[in-house]
């Protein structure tokens, strides 16, 4: 595979970043590629919409290691509409799948939030499921700072 | 005043891969534990202070940093609040002993003990924190083994009696025994340059306080939030670890935990924060 | 490993209130991409899923991965129409199976 420099400096930032969050390079990191075959894999090949669905997540993280992340998406959250399930990837992972939440008419509003290991500066991406079968889709980047001496 | 002297920034620079350093006010905002506790984090410095300010490492964090310490449910230190509670309750030792079966009950007995110490010891000759401390009982009382470093139940136990004093303001006695001349020997070290990076202390918390070396908004470098939960580790970190840590980054081989060096240094930078209320756990990145 | 679980829950709420749940769970997390000093690498050990359950029915539930931080937290909504009983569920790579409950009082 051929690198351009921009590839290679994003490569090394992240390797870095690696080191400092406590995970170790792996040789198979997640791409965008995989990304997306991981995000087929959760819709079943629908495409995403935008809208509905807000993904809350820092733009600076002061550490990889503890990144809090929200999802909030509007639906009436009624036996008749609801959102099935929300799932997390983040593309410069090692593995590209965070976590799936997974909602009920019972949980009265499609709200959750948690904390994620980041492995480097990225884009975090949220896909909602509904029950209809829609797909929304949000995203935001994250940068990762690597911190003062020690990183 | 003392002034930590011309700053060696372009060794800052190389050694941190810094290439511009950055000024930040800090946060601008108060913290109030779930919406109760109102903590001191901003209070006017003693006279013979070398900042006008004393000012929390709190206000150097991110938003969402700040906001995990604000909420006792979201900070991940009260897990271990809970745990040292847990082992205050706990019989260990020959003695058939636990630590409440003196103490009785640590909200009444403890309330304030950890925004006093490091204290005076007179049968020790010298200071002990709350660490060493614990040891004491441990060995004197209890019957039971010494914790060793950073055992997990010593930063539980530390962190549960620690957090009894959430609030208070931190108030060493320095009167008591030979505290001044700890202090004395304390400051000294504060303001030694040291390692092959040639830094001491000051250099980054007095010198470049409020400025950044990489992404890192540098404290005042208080010490009322010891132990403290790390996101880096994602654990609680010690005053003592934290101290090694900083001397391992200077490149400079650093003083056993609990050794004279390290504990007059925690009575002086303990001092330098008095005012502010312990954070115990406190969160930081 | 011994984990301990927190979780709050309002005592009291009305009829058809969403209400806010918080939950904290002691546990490493240990991600299956670190190596130990000898260069082996240190085998997956999370909490894989979590379950919220009112008076048997399942509110909300979450598959993990290993990226989720150590100390996984998670906040979430319920919408309650009755008096009940909250169950919280964590299960581990090991097997183990970490569970606590809470009341609430519906009027």
């Amino acid at each position: 595979m051929k690198m351009n420099r921009r590839q290679m400096m994003a490569a090394t930032a992240g390797a870095a970043a690696f080191v400092a969050t406590g995970f170790r390079i792996s040789p198979a990191r997640a791409t965008p590629e995989a990304t997306q075959e991981a995000i087929d894999a959760f819709t079943g090949g629908a495409k995403p919409e935008t809208g509905r669905i807000t993904l809350d997540a820092p733009e600076i993280a002061e550490n990889g290691n503890t990144v809090p992340i929200s999802v909030s998406v509007e639906s009436d959250m009624t036996e008749e509409s609801y959102v099935e399930e929300v799932s997390l990837f983040a593309e410069g992972n090692p593995e590209a799948h965070v976590a799936t939440f997974k909602f009920s008419p019972m949980s009265g509003s499609a709200d959750a939030t948690t904390r994620i290991r980041l492995a480097s500066s990225q884009n975090v991406i949220a896909v909602a499921k509904m029950n209809d079968g829609s797909v929304f889709m949000d995203t935001k980047e994250v940068k990762v700072t690597i911190g003062g001496c020690g990183g | 005043m003392r002034t930590p002297g011309i700053l060696a920034a372009a060794a800052l620079a190389l050694a941190m891969g810094a290439t511009s350093l950055v000024f930040a006010e800090p946060a601008d905002e108060e913290l109030v534990i779930d919406g109760e506790i109102e903590m001191q984090t901003r209070v006017e410095a003693a006279e013979d202070h070398p900042f006008d300010e004393v000012i929390s490492g709190w206000h150097y964090r991110t938003e969402e940093t700040r906001a995990l310490e604000a909420d006792s449910f979201a900070n991940p230190g009260m897990l271990y609040v809970e745990e040292g509670e847990e082992i205050w309750n706990t019989v260990e030792g020959s003695q058939g002993k636990s630590c409440a079966s003196c103490h009785d009950d640590a909200a009444e007995s403890m309330a304030g003990v950890g925004a006093s110490y490091p204290k005076w010891n007179e049968e020790a000759g010298k200071p002990f924190n709350i660490e060493l401390q614990i040891n004491a009982c441990r060995e004197q009382n209890m019957g039971a083994e010494p914790y060793k470093f950073d055992a997990p139940q010593q930063k539980a136990l530390t962190t549960f009696i620690k957090h009894q004093s959430l609030g208070e303001p931190v108030d060493i006695d320095l009167e008591a025994g030979e505290m001044q001349s700890w202090w004395d020997r304390g400051e000294d070290l504060y303001y030694t340059r040291t390692g092959q990076l040639d830094l001491a202390c000051a250099t980054c918390h007095e010198g470049y306080n409020g400025q950044y070396i990489r992404a890192d908004h540098l404290s005042q470098g208080n010490a009322n939030g010891f132990p403290t939960y790390r996101l880096k580790q994602a654990n609680m970190v010690s005053l003592h670890n934290r101290f090694r840590g900083c001397i391992r980054d200077t490149r400079a081989e650093f003083p056993d935990a609990f050794s004279d060096e390290l504990m007059a240094l925690e009575v002086y930078v303990t001092w330098r924060g008095e005012g502010l209320s312990v954070e115990t756990p406190a969160v930081r990145q | 490993m011994a984990s301990r679980p927190r979780v709050r829950v309002p005592k009291t709420a009305s009829a058809g209130d969403v209400i806010d749940i918080k939950t904290l769970i002691s546990h490493q997390m240990e991600s299956g991409q670190r190596k130990d000093a000898d260069g082996n690498t240190i085998p997956r050990q999370i909490i894989n899923s979590f379950t919220c359950e009112f008076n048997g029915q399942v509110v909300f539930a979450c598959d993990i991965q290993p990226a989720v931080s150590a100390n996984p937290y998670m906040e979430f909504k319920a919408k309650v129409n009755e008096s009940g009983t909250f169950k919280f569920t964590w299960v581990d790579d090991d097997g183990s199976v970490y569970e606590t409950e809470e009341q609430i009082e519906v009027s």
